[in-house]
């Protein structure tokens, strides 16, 4: 990679990062509702991987994803906007920051029903394969999602029928407060070796290991060699999400693993180490990331909220004759006042 | 025109769709080889005449639909045969949480031209096997749901449903399968959201759709020696609904009668009762009556099986009580 790539990538995490801090803050301030999972400590994951990839490769992710939207070229503002709600937001405020989708980048979600996007994956693989157009799927999932029916649903399907597809596992060795440990029962390569897909584990904590990994497997599909398993050892440094207090981990975990910060380590070992910038850069940067971020938030605030007129928009693609017949088609949207946000579970 | 049978239409259906568009895939657990290509034989010689386009599945019924859903979005059409509609139980996530939402969800940036065949029905094979889940495809918005009654119908909503940008539940029905009815050679669609006169009459209006349409049909017969003149609404698409006939139907008999195959409470039934009367309360001479399955477990045990669903005689005997009773 040269010099110009390298420092897009670390300045991309930096920018997954710092935007995830400020979320955080407009989460507080009530500008963001509902359920906010932050990205913190995993953006070598995003942004290893869609560096790996082609621009018209598909990619699917699970409801942590505007790590992935970022990295995959979504702006700061529209994804600022979606979490506030507004018409701006990448789904004009349908999806909120679970369900976000920019599909001019192959982004195809946002999925937060866990497990669910897997057959989806497939399914885009599947496309690909039938249609012969050369793409590769790159589906991201959560340790704790390799344990519900979907899962070996798609891995069998996809192996079976030796489709383009790489699944990810972002081990961050938590699903919500259960442990790796408590929620499965086998180590989790042994789960890509049930179904003889090719498999490697990955460190997650460093940008270039990822990036080598995805390269790598992404080939192999290309080449028709079919579908591979990542495990990608990882870890989030905020609770699952912002209603999460955070309890049950210890302390001394998360210190140790900043340490491993794939941020500062890629700026230490590549960036500074090979004279590729000098420490200043790196402030430069910083700040420059601080200001797009900031004028996303005065973006998102200035945006108005998506007009009424628009709700029943998109409920189907076709409309069919009739369809103001309907029962449910035919109440007019009203303002609904009062409703409660921030819940208190998940 | 031909007198063909209601799972002949729709093989025709899917095969000139296939003919049309490469897009056009079948996907489902036994649609290849077994008995010739389908548990029921719907796609009998299709995979043979479509090398590589009409597939086996694992049994792995989130699958079917998910990988369905994801190969939609990807640019094809394909056409997912859920065994019966009990096993869609098992893909209910993916029908309601995924396909259902994708359009609107994403704000339009994702469409899912999918279809999802699966019978309805029973035929002495018990409680988990012998189910009705109209109303519950029909509650949920961004999903298009069908259910045809003739084979006519059914040849022309597979067509529309194949072409359709939305995912389409296409609710067959075992019972049906084997029945016939005119079809035309040449090429027709039947759109989607329309539904259709299938006896006009003045004394009643039955509104139904699939296997009921028939029974109803039947009962038309009977009442009709008696001097009783049925008018029958076939529903046919049950969501988006069109009650625009059944509205306009009532105008003219002022009495309603829904027949329906499910259970009753919570049903489509009632969905289009409360909403009749919301619309047509002035025209109405009669409390809208409804026939529907009893609300149990589906027996094995032929008489009780027969006890528990509705025939023609109960359509026959509600609209006896309707026509004697004083209001
Ligand atoms: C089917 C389903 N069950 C439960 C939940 C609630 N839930 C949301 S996230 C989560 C934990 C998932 O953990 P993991 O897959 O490891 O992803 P991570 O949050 O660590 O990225 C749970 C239980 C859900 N969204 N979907
Ligand atoms: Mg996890």
């Amino acid at each position: 990679m040269d010099k110009e790539s390298l420092v897009a990538l670390y300045r991309q995490m930096v920018l997954i990062r710092v935007f995830e801090d400020r979320a955080a803050e407009m989460y507080a301030k009530a500008k963001i509702a509902g359920f906010l999972h932050l990205y913190n400590g995993q953006e070598a994951v995003a942004v290893g991987s869609v560096s790996a990839l082609n621009p018209d490769d598909d990619v699917v992710v699970n409801y942590r994803d505007h790590g992935w939207a970022l990295a995959r070229g979504s702006s700061a503002r529209a994804v600022m906007a979606e979490l506030f709600g507004r018409a701006t937001g990448t789904t004009g405020g349908r999806g909120g920051s679970m369900h976000l989708v920019d599909v001019k980048n192959r982004f195809w979600g946002g999925y937060a029903i866990v497990g669910g996007h897997l057959p989806l994956a497939a399914g885009l693989a599947a496309a690909a394969q039938y249609l012969k157009t050369g793409r590769v799927t790159l589906c991201s999932m959560g340790d704790g999602s390799t344990n519900i029916g979907t899962f070996h649903a798609a891995m069998n399907w996809a192996k079976l029928w030796n489709l383009p597809i790489i699944f990810m596992v972002e081990n961050n060795q938590y699903a919500m407060g259960t442990h790796y440990d408590v929620h499965s029962a086998v180590p989790m390569l042994q789960k890509a070796a049930g179904y003889n897909m090719y498999a490697e584990e990955v460190d997650g904590m460093d940008v270039m290991a990822v990036r080598e990994a995805v390269c790598r497997v992404a080939e192999r599909a290309r080449k028709g060699e079919g579908p591979s398993f990542l495990n990608v050892i990882t870890y989030r440094y905020r609770g699952h999400s912002m209603a999460d207090p955070d309890v049950q981990r210890d302390k001394a975990e998360i210190a140790q693993w900043k340490e491993r910060d794939p941020i500062t380590r890629f700026a230490r070992d590549v960036l500074l180490k090979r004279n590729l910038v000098t420490p200043k850069d790196l402030d430069e940067i910083q700040k420059s990331v601080e200001q797009e971020v900031e004028d996303a938030i005065e973006f998102a605030d200035k945006s108005p909220e998506p007009s009424l007129d628009t709700l029943y928009d998109y409920i189907y693609q076709q409309p069919v004759r009739n369809m103001q017949i309907a029962g449910s088609l035919i109440r007019p949207p009203t303002i609904a006042k009062d409703i409660p946000t921030n819940g208190k579970h998940n | 025109m031909a007198e063909i049978t209601y799972r002949e239409a729709l093989r025709r259906a899917l095969r000139e769709e296939m003919q049309r568009d490469p897009t056009v895939v079948i996907w489902g657990e036994d649609v290849v080889a077994y008995a010739g290509g389908g548990a029921y034989g719907v796609t009998s010689g299709l995979a043979k005449e479509f090398p590589g386009r009409v597939r086996d599945t694992p049994i792995a019924e989130e699958a079917i639909i998910g990988v369905g859903i994801g190969a939609a979005m990807g640019g094809m059409r394909p056409v997912c045969e859920i065994m019966t509609v009990n096993f869609t139980l098992v893909a209910w996530d993916q029908i309601v949480n995924h396909a259902a939402k994708q359009s609107h969800m994403f704000n339009g940036q994702i469409k899912v031209p999918m279809v999802i065949r699966t019978p309805n029905g029973h035929g002495r094979t018990a409680a988990t096997h012998s189910q009705n889940f109209d109303a519950w495809f029909a509650h949920v918005p961004g999903l298009k749901v069908v259910a045809p009654s003739t084979p006519y119908d059914a040849k022309g909503l597979l067509k529309t449903s194949i072409r359709d940008d939305d995912p389409v539940v296409f609710l067959e029905h075992l019972q049906l399968y084997g029945t016939r009815g005119e079809v035309p050679d040449e090429e027709y669609l039947v759109p989607i959201g329309v539904a259709d006169y299938k006896r006009r009459g003045k004394d009643v209006t039955i509104v139904t759709w699939g296997r009921m349409t028939i029974e109803s049909l039947k009962a038309a017969r009977v009442l009709a020696e008696e001097g009783i003149d049925i008018e029958i609404v076939d529903l046919r698409t049950l969501r988006p609904l069109d009650l625009s006939l059944a509205l306009e139907s009532v105008h003219k008999t002022n009495r309603v009668i829904v027949v329906e195959e499910g259970w009753r409470t919570a049903g489509l039934g009632a969905e289009i009762a409360a909403s009749l009367q919301e619309m047509a309360f002035n025209d109405l001479d009669a409390p809208i009556a409804r026939v529907a399955g009893l609300e149990v477990p589906m027996p094995y045990a032929k008489n009780l099986e027969r006890a528990t669903l509705p025939f023609a005689e109960d359509v026959v005997a509600a609209v006896h009580a309707m026509m004697q009773r004083q209001y």
